[in-house]
């Protein structure tokens, strides 16, 4: 038992949860609460099937009345998931709300140990804590703080774009910052969307001019945010905004620079169709492009090319602009800051690099393409303008689609992408409606769980697309009959039918698979997130926060959380920006009261806690030769109160008294 | 020092200092994704490993623990910027200290536990446990006493020869 005795006027309310048998299967509830029962300060000690229940809160608003309890303490989950829901409680019961602990036997006891003596035990160890600790708890005020009701939209595929838009229809002020000249994404490439074989750009271009001429849009494409300063409410955003050589104000999309380039013929690699279209130094990355500038690439335009400014080129782009002088050789990078309340991070995925599986002869046979090429060669406005070719201009008699390449493979990705499935039937059909070939799915288990998707597989099964259940082995060009002479030939096992097969085609498409970003480590550090093993941003919770993460006001949508098709994207988009709505309409945001406070009479004026603050809210009082806290711009971490070395400075809510009685309540014996 | 005679059923005592970003939520996810773990560690919550004082890991294990755990999120990821980092200066202090105070540096432990990892919780805690298992019972506590009961037959020892009132010390006097 605790040594010491509690001041008379301490009167502590303990609870335990058994959470129904989530903690009780492991935990003697009513035996923690009789031993509880017995330390000092407890006035009344209770167990309770479900102290989060409407009644379990009751419970304790009763209490604290009938009973003048004055200190409250519920052993239960964990405090990140109900301290609100208890602090409330306690409020409402009409004590201050920090009169309240919470011990966690859920997460940190019943759920993870064996042994039920073992675990009851380390509940009692960490209710002694709690009550010891409860005793040292002061009155608190929440703070509160006006929130800057704009909003920043990272990433302009259909994720930004919808949760763009969705807050611009709200009235909100939105930024949507987007690293591509144009915004899109993805989804801007694909020629149609699986399982309603809707045309992409027919969906998403209206979505995207939209976003273009709202007036409550300020779009930036061509640029990277550098810096997030700030926090929930009053972010401080520093954006890169790359040099695109043409003013996007005086620029109308005319495109008769491009006409006039002095490159009669586009004979440079097009990033937006994957490489295998051609562009000119001057271009547009595509007809439906928003903004509809152009832009120069200074690695080829003959103007950079041969040292700035130079006169060997004519210029014939800018004789071609006239009197709108939108071209600007001596455009520079720039920097803007603005200032948001809340931030949606829809930064995207990219696809697996297929040359991670060398068996598959990505970039060693030219006809093995990837599913994303696919989608350019069967767009209209592609490179071959929607005809089915090789490169060598044959059109295919076979076509193979081999799924899950780099996805569900311990050697690369462990996760399956969702996506490549449906992509898969989806382009198998588009092929056999452009060309006359024979197409194969080789597949190693159909996943088609959303609405209609599994008809469409069905519909697939009728349309004579062939289905091999099997991972391809190889994909070599290495012939064995003359059937095979000069063709690419997958060895698989057939696994339906069990054996080895080989399966001559002309051409091959790689259903590749969705990773994070290669960046995607810089972009979680920039917005203080976290990731997950795999490297996909992670949720608040899995289920309840979905669209949150850790830091509040940060809220995320899309494929950077993890692989998901366009209806699940738009709908996540559209709860991020909800979320985002919810902050900045409130007004003001209630900060946790738990900020650092310097006790004048002790400090002695060292300035050790001057350096270790990293949000410079501690100066120096030269007249008093004190130092002193600015609340406002005070986080609440704690640094500068373990760092002073005479004791004067005092967190709020981690007061030194209050973790020294809880190390000394759970070592207790 | 060599660590006393222990028996089988005795289990070390470790007191955890989570941050509750990164390592606190690594913990939830532990018992989310119901992994199993020694039940020999009990945590305490703050809101940065920043706030680690120095005091209160001599005070844990001065209170009887066997060993203390820090966890905090990785460096470059901290919460609050760079806390972790003021905690990793103070934890290599915090080590020399407990090695010229005769308590092996093994028996505390700064591990950083980003949010996404309940695997490395179990792991780490494990690990440790096993770790303080081989180095037995610190015994502080049993020691200080002993110390104070040997302090207290000294003084009992000085207190029976009467020192005459007055005089200055010889030593002093020189």
């Amino acid at each position: 038992m605790p040594t010491g005795s509690a001041p008379d006027s301490l009167r502590i309310g303990f609870y335990i949860c058994h959470c129904g048998h989530n903690i009780a299967a492991m935990v003697d509830c009513p035996e923690v609460a009789k031993y509880a029962e017995r330390l000092p300060g407890v006035a009344l000690s209770r167990d309770y099937k479900y102290m989060c229940s409407d009644p379990g809160q009751e419970l304790i608003q009763k209490d604290i009345q009938e009973f003048k309890l004055n200190r409250i303490v519920v052993a239960s989950c964990s405090p990140l998931l109900h301290e609100r829901t208890f602090r409330a409680a306690t409020e409402a019961g009409g004590l201050n709300p920090f009169f309240f602990h919470m011990v966690n036997i859920r997460e940190h006891d019943a759920w993870v140990h064996t042994d039920r003596k073992e675990a009851t035990e380390k509940a009692k160890a960490l209710a002694r804590a709690a009550i010891a600790r409860v005793a040292h708890h002061r009155a608190l005020e929440v703070k509160r703080v006006p929130i800057n009701p704009e909003v920043l939209v990272v990433g302009g595929g259909i994720a930004g774009i919808h949760a763009t838009l969705t807050l611009a229809h709200a009235g909100k002020k939105v930024f949507l910052v987007e690293r591509e000249p144009s915004i899109g994404g993805h989804m801007a490439k694909f020629d149609k969307t699986f399982p309603t074989l809707d045309c992409a750009a027919c969906i998403l271009t209206p979505k995207m001019s939209e976003v273009g001429t709202h007036p409550n849009v300020t779009l930036w494409s061509y640029s990277e945010v550098i810096k997030v300063d700030g926090y929930v409410g009053n972010y401080t955003v520093t954006v890169k905004r790359k040099a695109r050589y043409v003013n996007e104000d005086l620029c109308t999309g005319c495109q008769e620079c491009i006409a006039n380039c002095v490159y009669k013929e586009p004979k440079f690699s097009d990033e937006f169709n994957e490489g295998l279209g051609r562009r000119k130094p001057v271009y547009i990355p595509f007809p439906q492009a928003t903004p509809q500038v152009t832009l120069i690439d200074p690695n080829v335009c003959l103007n950079f090319k041969r040292g700035a400014l130079t006169d060997k080129c004519k210029k014939t782009c800018v004789e071609a602009c006239g009197e709108k002088k939108a071209i600007d050789f001596t455009q520079r990078e720039e920097t803007r800051e603005i200032k948001v309340g809340a931030i949606i991070v829809t930064t995207g995925f990219q696809t697996f690099d297929a040359r991670r599986v060398p068996q598959y002869g990505y970039g060693l046979f030219p006809n093995v393409y990837t599913a994303l090429e696919v989608e350019r060669l069967i767009n209209a406005s592609g490179p071959t303008g929607g005809e089915v070719i090789l490169r060598d201009g044959r059109p295919p008699k076979a076509i193979g689609i081999i799924h899950c390449v780099g996805s569900r493979d311990v050697r690369t990705n462990r996760w399956c992408s969702r996506v490549c499935c449906m992509y898969s039937l989806k382009l198998a059909h588009l092929l056999k409606e452009h060309s006359e070939a024979e197409v194969y799915n080789f597949y190693i288990d159909m996943r088609a769980p959303g609405k209609s998707y599994e008809e469409f597989y069905s519909k697939l099964l009728s349309e004579g697309v062939q289905f091999i259940r099997g991972r391809v082995g190889e994909v070599t060009d290495w012939a064995m009959t003359p059937e095979e002479e000069g063709r690419l030939v997958l060895r698989v096992e057939d696994t339906l039918a069990g054996f080895v097969r080989r399966i001559p085609v002309d051409m091959v498409v790689l259903a590749t698979g969705l990773e994070p970003q290669a960046d995607a480590q810089e972009i979680r550090r920039l917005f203080n997130m976290s990731c997950g093993s795999e490297g996909f941003f992670l949720e608040r919770h899995p289920k309840l926060a979905p669209v949150n993460t850790f830091t509040d006001g940060i809220f995320l949508a899309g494929a950077c959380q993890g692989p998901r098709d366009i209806p699940d994207t738009v709908a996540q988009a559209g709860a991020a920006a909800a979320e985002a709505l919810a902050l900045i309409d409130k007004g003001h945001i209630e900060q946790e009261p738990n900020t650092a406070c310097i006790l004048d009479a002790e400090c002695s004026g060292c300035k050790s806690c001057i350096p270790v603050c990293p949000y410079t809210a501690i100066t120096f009082d030269e007249a008093r030769q004190k130092a002193t806290i600015n609340e406002t711009l005070c986080k609440g971490c704690g640094t500068c109160v373990a760092s002073c070395p005479s004791g004067s400075i005092v967190q709020h809510l981690f007061e030194d008294e209050e973790i020294l009685s809880e190390i000394d309540g759970v070592l207790a014996r | 020092m060599s660590p006393p005679p222990q028996s089988p059923e005795w289990r070390p005592r470790i007191v955890a200092f989570f941050c509750t970003w990164c390592t606190y939520t690594a913990a939830d996810l532990a018992g989310v994704s119901r992994l199993k773990y020694a039940a020999n560690i009990r945590v305490i919550r703050l809101m940065c490993s920043g706030r680690v004082d120095p005091q209160f890991i001599f005070a844990a294990l001065a209170n009887g623990a066997d060993g203390v755990l820090i966890g905090g999120c990785h460096p470059g990821d901290c919460h609050y910027v760079e806390g972790n980092y003021k905690m990793l200066r103070r934890f290599e202090m915090v080590k020399r200290l407990l090695h010229e105070m005769g308590v092996e540096p093994k028996r505390v432990r700064l591990e950083w536990i980003s949010a996404a990892e309940g695997e490395k919780v179990k792991h780490v805690v494990n690990e440790m446990v096993e770790q303080v298992r081989q180095l037995g019972p610190l015994t502080l506590p049993q020691r200080f006493e002993a110390w104070d009961h040997e302090l207290a037959g000294l003084e009992a020892a000085v207190a029976d020869e009467p020192v005459p009132a007055n005089e200055p010390c010889p030593a002093l006097s020189l």
